[in-house]
């Protein structure tokens, strides 16, 4: 048994009044995979992602990130330690407008205090890594990039700390086809490097099976399907069956 | 009119200056309770709804009134300076705490999502984030409290706290249209001159998002 990079123990959650979200979810992501969670809107995807570092707390059960239990944080010290250890991708890239790119990329560190110098060349080689001209677009603003040029900054800045767990909140949604692609390959390339635990939460199956060595599958607030990539296309889980339908559906027409 | 300015030149300076002085001292003390207080405002937003709302209620009673109500207060009417600044704070108040709260309410939940994720502060998130991107909302909240308080000053002559408003007091008690000159068109230059340079001070603030 390869040691867990995140945990959860009977997590359940429902916002306050509301009725359950998420019911006595127990889950292990081994440390240094990929898994993709699945699930239709509303299904709790996000807010399970949220709770690994701790944007979201359960209101019964416990999440564990590297053996440290997020849950009983009540310090913001400690939360805030925790959260310099996970890298957090979402949708609309969460790129401070305000910023310039080399900033943003290098943010993580001008936090935790670190020399300019060091802030500079951490940010051209994360810009590096993830396929953009550092010195291009060190000095521009947000609004001055490409969609898809601003999800690879989202997605440097993540790994600007170097973080044990990476999580991913629909990174590519936003993006066209193409650009998605490029994204999803250049992703795996990266994470064959870097070996990180990834939570990466999408509505795209291909791209789950892609990506991920595992995929999870939500509805109504519980796993439904839980198995490794490769056994999908052979499953004969229902909901399994649902996406796979999808997917051929696609390319029929 | 240039009998007028050789006759008043020197006094029209010395109001002119003690106008702007009222304005300064008032607009630095609105500032320093509007902008924190606004902050505190989105951070317990229960209270938001009647505080807004109380400066709101102060911002409708007429400007004379004001003077004249605030006079019997104890150390307040002891001193028109005073009570002018004190009168002319509360009149700033409104636009600049409506605006601070409005200006950090606009950061989207995204990226103050984003800034807990990547481990600040709630220090760290409003003053690297939520207070950069509010900037250009909260000046031109305070803009327009300057411009307010530019003409609300005029007022304050009725209580001899001084400022250009003086001449125009005179000005109509003589029926010398001159003098009421004297004291109007330096009071609407200096509005115009604040309102063109915050406003320019404004648009270098702006954020663009996207």
């Amino acid at each position: 048994m390869p040691t867990a990079g995140v945990e959860f123990a009977k997590v359940s959650y429902s916002p306050e009044g509301g009725h359950l979200v998420l019911r006595d979810i127990s889950l292990a992501l081994a440390a240094g995979t990929t898994t993709a969670l699945l699930g239709r809107s509303g299904s709790g995807k996000t807010t399970l992602l949220r709770m690994v570092n701790g944007l979201v707390q359960p209101t019964a059960g416990e999440v564990r990130v590297e053996g440290h239990v997020v849950t009983s944080m009540r310090a913001p010290k400690d939360l805030v330690r925790l959260r310099r250890d996970i890298g957090y991708v979402i949708q609309e890239t969460g790129l401070f407008p305000h910023m310039t790119i080399e900033r943003n990329t290098a943010l993580a560190l001008e936090l935790a205090e670190k020399p300019h110098s060091e802030r500079e060349s951490r940010a051209r080689e994360l810009i590096g890594w993830v396929g953009l001209d550092f010195d291009g677009l060190r000095n521009r603003f947000p609004w001055q990039l490409s969609g898809g040029q601003k999800q690879r900054v989202g997605l440097a800045r993540a790994l600007a700390l170097d973080p044990s767990v990476l999580l991913m909140d629909e990174p590519f949604g936003a993006l066209d086809p193409l650009t998605r692609s490029e994204m999803q390959t250049m992703l795996k390339k990266l994470l064959q490097r870097l070996s990180k635990t990834v939570l990466l939460v999408t509505h795209d199956l291909e791209e789950a099976l892609y990506l991920a060595d595992r995929v999870l599958i939500l509805a109504e607030g519980q796993v439904v399907a839980d198995l490794p990539s490769a056994e999908v296309s052979r499953s004969a889980n229902p909901h399994v069956r649902d996406y796979l339908s999808v997917v051929r559906h696609k390319s029929e027409r | 009119m240039i009998a007028t300015l050789q006759r008043h030149g020197w006094e029209i300076a010395r109001l002119t200056f003690e106008h702007l002085w009222l304005t300064v001292i008032a607009m630095l003390f609105a500032i320093l309770v509007g902008i924190p207080l606004g902050v505190l405002l989105t951070r317990r937003r229960r209270w938001a709804r009647p505080v807004i709302g109380f400066a709101n209620v102060i911002q409708t009673v007429p400007s004379l009134a004001l003077f004249g109500l605030l006079l019997p207060v104890p150390w307040l009417g002891e001193n028109a300076a005073r009570l002018a600044i004190v009168a002319l704070i509360a009149y700033a108040l409104l636009p600049i705490l409506r605006n601070t709260y409005a200006g950090i309410d606009s950061v989207s939940p995204e990226l103050r999502r984003v800034a807990d994720a990547m481990g600040m502060t709630g220090w760290q998130r409003l003053r690297m984030v939520e207070l950069p991107i509010a900037g250009s909302i909260i000046l031109a909240g305070v803009r327009t409290a300057t411009v307010i308080c530019v003409g609300v000053a005029t007022i304050a002559a009725a209580i001899g706290a001084g400022g250009l408003g003086e001449l125009i007091f005179r000005g109509v008690a003589s029926v010398d249209n001159g003098l009421v000159l004297a004291g109007a068109i330096p009071a609407a230059l200096l509005a115009l001159t604040a309102d063109a340079g915050l406003g320019w001070i404004e648009k270098k603030l702006a954020v663009r998002q996207g």
